[in-house]
């Protein structure tokens, strides 16, 4: 009776096998995902229906990319770097998109750079951003493993320094350009693009399909650097890529709705209680459900509930600060 | 003389600054000159030009402006960075963690908190009660990081710190859906991101505070040095641990709500000059608060003037030059951290606040 | 046959593995010596774990620094002291891992019969459908091993194997190399510290002191109280039972001051 020996902590759950389990919380997260975009699209629909519905669509389609994206790159990101605490946000991925932003606006001129056409200059943000990215974040995870909370402040740190310098810089742009420029970083929900959209769907798409692919080697990451090198993973290349993509979802996700701090960190560690011991397959799935869910939700809550008395990004960062606090507590996070 | 200066090479940094007593006193000295001539050059800096040969003149204009606005910003900057940096030296001490600093673990945005509710519930306050509650959201905030740091499954030397600026995000979140609310944002940026170029006479005065709390922190500093060594080695030197422990908690808390509300947050400051200390000097508070008071100073001082400088006419708010200047020394830092503990791989830990990562 | 030819390894400045040439294989070789002599950073050499920074390693005529990472850990598998998974896995799932240079993480119904062969090796059958975090560190090992048989390499390089194991699973883990070389012909390299264990099971020895092959032959030439002084800075009598060289190393502290 292999029952009576497992001593899970979790006793009831463990009994369920890893695919009961998966298919149970992937069906139960896609009902509750598709109702919830059902009526975040059709709440209190007041006028003209196509107009609303246009402009609700489009609002509902970047809430979707963003979770999307920042859900399975922190997801693949954690594996790469071996650990449940780092995000690509907490390590400063976004501020520095959002310093990146800034400094072409600072050294070309906002005008020179706001008239070139959205998606050229997105593309150029992104490519400069996976640039830095690897730069900056390979040696990091590459080098000597093992150091991961000194990893981790030395990523809040840099996240407050790009923070830092990007407000700097701002304070030392023309008053003029410094509004352009705020116009061109401080991206909502409430304002997007329907070009920047379909831009970034299309980038995103692909980048969650490499993600994907790269899957099964994700798993054989999960069990350390050494084992993995063993087992034939190139760490060095799929850290690599992996972190490249992170870049670009990451920016994207910045570009089209600005900065949510500890999203990615929420998001994924719910995954990974809910669907213990599950590869990355299953992880990917049930983390881009749960984070369109809670983005989806969390933005119909405070749109229509809360009277748009507040931001969406202030709740997650309140919730996620706590669950990030407990997991911490828990000792969960080695 | 030579037989002092040969201390052995292995001895911990805080032996090597007893051994050494020159070195400390040079610090101190080569400090308070360099506070001194930056104090001096804090006096000329502005938009409005004063040199010393119109106040040596007499002329009451120059002089005007040196007493309503140049001199008291420059007493904010001498106060507000010694405060900070002493509240930073004390707070590491009780958590026994160098990475450790008021403005990063929720007791900056606990007193922040605290004036956002004094101001949204009863306005019309006087200053000195509005300090009051941010002092007592302050003891609240570095009370519950304490608690947690506590309750630790381990004790790691950076998970303390991490703990911390997540529990001060919390609170930095609670306080933006408040400010956010109550369409007092504008005010709140004014909290959160230090600036001196409001201070006039009238409007500083009441930092003296922070001076007298300082005071406090010196005198008592074997205490908190002692309790730096952890509660059963205080227990065993017969003194009240948690009596220590409340008397620092209140300093720091004092320090961070008056200097939060007259001129903002500091960022970074409380966290890089007690480490830039005890590396000087050890850790011996006897010794490292005089210095930490010096170097705290200085640096407000120098990053104060940096400010009105790099984009005149314009001022740069000290805030934002503090966070890029801390943040980098403490990268640095961190660095120097990270390089240590790869080539002393065999060595044992030198430091029990420093070594709770070594197994 | 695994070739080392004229590799060193410094790091921070100091020397950890010093101009070590050497062939190893075919059969059982255990690499031993005092701490800090080198012994798991040369393993992790050979197996491609850390870049080489000189010298030129091969291991079944391939070069590790230039064949294809998958390539290689289909002919060389290592497995170190340390091996903690942060993911909630069953022992199953784990040793199915060792399938993955050959499947890409599709793993067919032959496959499933090597996991299953390598459990049963390993005595894990009953309990290959418990998590990781609920075996006893010994159990563990031997998943863990169970994991490399079924990756199913001609070279296997175990740092260490005997950690965390009693005397019975000591012996057991012992037999089982014995019988990889023996019956599966492969070749099969651990680090030791055990210079008993190692003489008893080994067809040759491999000694390392700071950095420097000091000492390579069979059990009957290193078993030598010299050559052990050699590598160990310490009197080490030998004595003859039942036709095995055994060192009594735990002798009184005059045999480590006749040094």
């Amino acid at each position: 009776m292999p029952e009576l020996l497992d001593h899970t902590p979790s006793g009831v759950s463990s009994r369920l096998s890893p695919e009961a389990r998966f298919a149970r919380w992937a069906g139960g997260l896609g009902a509750a995902t598709a109702l919830a975009i059902a009526v975040f699209l059709s709440w209190n629909l007041l006028g003209s229906l196509s107009f609303a519905l246009t402009l609700r669509g489009t609002r509902l389609g970047a809430i979707v990319l963003c979770a999307v994206a920042i859900s399975v790159s922190t997801l693949a990101f954690q594996t790469v770097t071996a650990n449940r605490i780092l995000t690509p946000s907490i390590m400063g991925m976004d501020a520095l998109y959002s310093l990146l932003q800034t400094v072409m606006v600072f050294s070309l001129g906002a005008t020179a750079w706001i008239t070139t056409p959205e998606p050229a200059r997105f593309v150029v943000e992104l490519a400069l951003m996976v640039g830095f990215s690897l730069l900056l974040y390979r040696w990091m995870f590459t080098s000597k493993p093992g150091a991961l909370h000194l990893m981790l402040l030395v990523g809040i740190v840099l996240a407050t320094l790009f923070r830092g310098v990007t407000a700097l810089l701002g304070k030392l742009l023309e008053p003029s350009e410094y509004t352009q420029l705020q116009d061109l970083s401080f991206a909502s929900f409430n304002r997007v693009d329907p070009t920047l959209l379909a831009v970034a769907a299309l980038i995103i798409a692909v980048a969650v399909f490499l993600l994907w692919r790269l899957r099964h080697s994700l798993d054989v990451m999960a069990l350390g650097r050494d084992t993995a090198v063993s087992l034939g993973v190139d760490h060095r290349r799929v850290t690599t890529a992996v972190l490249a993509l992170s870049a670009v979802l990451v920016g994207t996700s910045t570009a089209l709705v600005g900065p949510i701090t500890f999203f990615g960190l929420l998001v994924v560690s719910l995954a990974y209680q809910l669907v213990p011991g599950a590869g990355h397959g299953r992880l990917v799935i049930i983390s881009a459900l749960l984070g369109t869910l809670v983005l989806v939700a969390g933005q119909f809550v405070v749109e229509q509930l809360a009277g748009n008395s507040t931001t969406l990004s202030v709740v997650v960062e309140f919730a996620g600060g706590i669950v990030f606090i407990l997991l911490l507590l828990k000792g969960a996070l080695k | 003389m030579s037989s002092t200066v040969a201390a052995p090479a292995a001895a911990s940094p805080a032996a090597a600054g007893s051994a050494r007593p020159g070195r400390g006193a040079l610090a101190l000295g080569l400090g308070a000159a360099a506070v001194v001539l930056l104090a001096l050059v804090s006096l000329f800096v502005g938009v409005a030009d004063i040199d010393p040969a119109r106040l040596l003149a007499g002329d009451p204009a120059a002089w005007e402006l040196v007493w309503i606005s140049r001199l008291p910003r420059t007493l904010a900057a001498v106060l507000a960075g010694a405060a900070v940096a002493v509240a930073g030296l004390i707070m590491q001490q009780l958590s026994r963690n160098k990475f450790v600093d008021p403005g990063m673990v929720g007791t900056t945005e606990s007193a922040t908190l605290g004036i956002l509710v004094v101001t949204v519930l009863v306005p019309a306050a006087p200053m000195l009660a509005k300090m009051g509650v941010a002092t007592l959201f302050a003891l609240a905030g570095t009370a519950l990081f304490l608690a947690l740091i506590n309750r630790l499954p381990t004790r790691d030397t950076l998970l303390v710190p991490l703990v911390g600026i997540m529990l001060g995000g919390v609170v930095a979140a609670a306080t933006t859906f408040f400010a956010y609310r109550f369409d007092l944002l504008q005010t709140l940026n004014a909290w959160m991101i230090g600036d001196l170029s409001g201070i006039l006479r009238g409007r500083y005065e009441l930092l003296w505070i922070v001076a007298a709390a300082c005071v406090l922190g010196y005198v008592a500093a074997d205490r908190f040095t002692v309790a730096g060594l952890g509660e059963d080695f205080t227990t065993n030197l017969g003194m009240n641990y948690k009596a220590t422990v409340r008397l620092g908690m209140f300093i720091v808390a004092v320090i961070s709500a008056v200097s939060v509300t007259t001129v903002g947050a500091l960022p970074f400051l409380g966290l890089v000059v007690p480490n830039l200390v005890s590396l000087l000097v050890g850790d011996h508070l006897r010794r490292a608060v005089p210095l930490t008071v010096l170097i705290g100073s200085g640096l407000v001082l120098a990053c104060d003037i940096l400010g009105r400088l790099i984009r005149q006419p314009y001022e740069v708010p000290i805030g934002m030059i503090m966070s890029v200047v801390g943040a980098a020394i403490f990268l640095v830092l961190l660095g120097a951290r990270r390089r240590g503990r790869t080539t002393a791989r065999t060595s044992p830990p030198a430091r029990a606040t420093a070594g709770g990562e070594h197994a | 046959m695994i070739t080392i030819e004229n590799v060193s390894q410094s790091y921070d400045a100091e020397v950890v593995v010093d101009r070590v040439s050497a062939s190893i294989g075919p059969g059982l070789t255990s690499i031993i010596g005092p701490n800090g002599a080198g012994k798991s950073t040369l393993l992790g050499l050979i197996a491609r774990l850390q870049p080489l920074q000189s010298g030129r390693v091969t291991v079944g005529g391939l070069d590790v620094t230039t064949t294809a990472s998958k390539q290689l850990a289909r002919t060389l598998a290592i497995l170190r002291q340390e091996n903690q998974v942060s993911l909630r896995l069953r022992v199953r799932e784990l040793v199915t891992f060792g399938r993955f240079p050959h499947t890409g993480g599709h793993p067919t119904a032959h496959d499933r019969e090597l996991v299953e062969a390598a459990l049963e090796r390993l005595d894990l059958a009953s309990l290959a459908d418990r998590y990781l975090d609920q075996l006893s560190g010994g159990q563990r090992q031997r998943a863990f091993i169970a994991m490399v048989l079924a990756q199913d390499t001609d070279y296997v390089l175990l740092d260490e194997p005997l950690n965390n194991l009693d005397m019975k699973h000591s012996v057991a883990m012992m037999q089982l190399m014995r019988t990889l070389v023996d019956e599966d012909g492969k070749t099969v390299v651990v680090v030791m510290h055990d210079i008993n264990f190692a003489s008893s099971y080994s067809d040759s020895l491999l000694a390392l002191k700071r950095g420097a092959l000091v000492a390579h032959g069979g059990p009957e030439e290193i078993m030598d109280t010299e050559v052990l002084e050699s590598v160990y800075d310490m009197r080490i009598p030998i004595h003859e039972v039942d036709g095995k060289r055994l060192g009594l190393y735990f002798g009184s502290p005059q045999a480590a001051r006749q040094a």
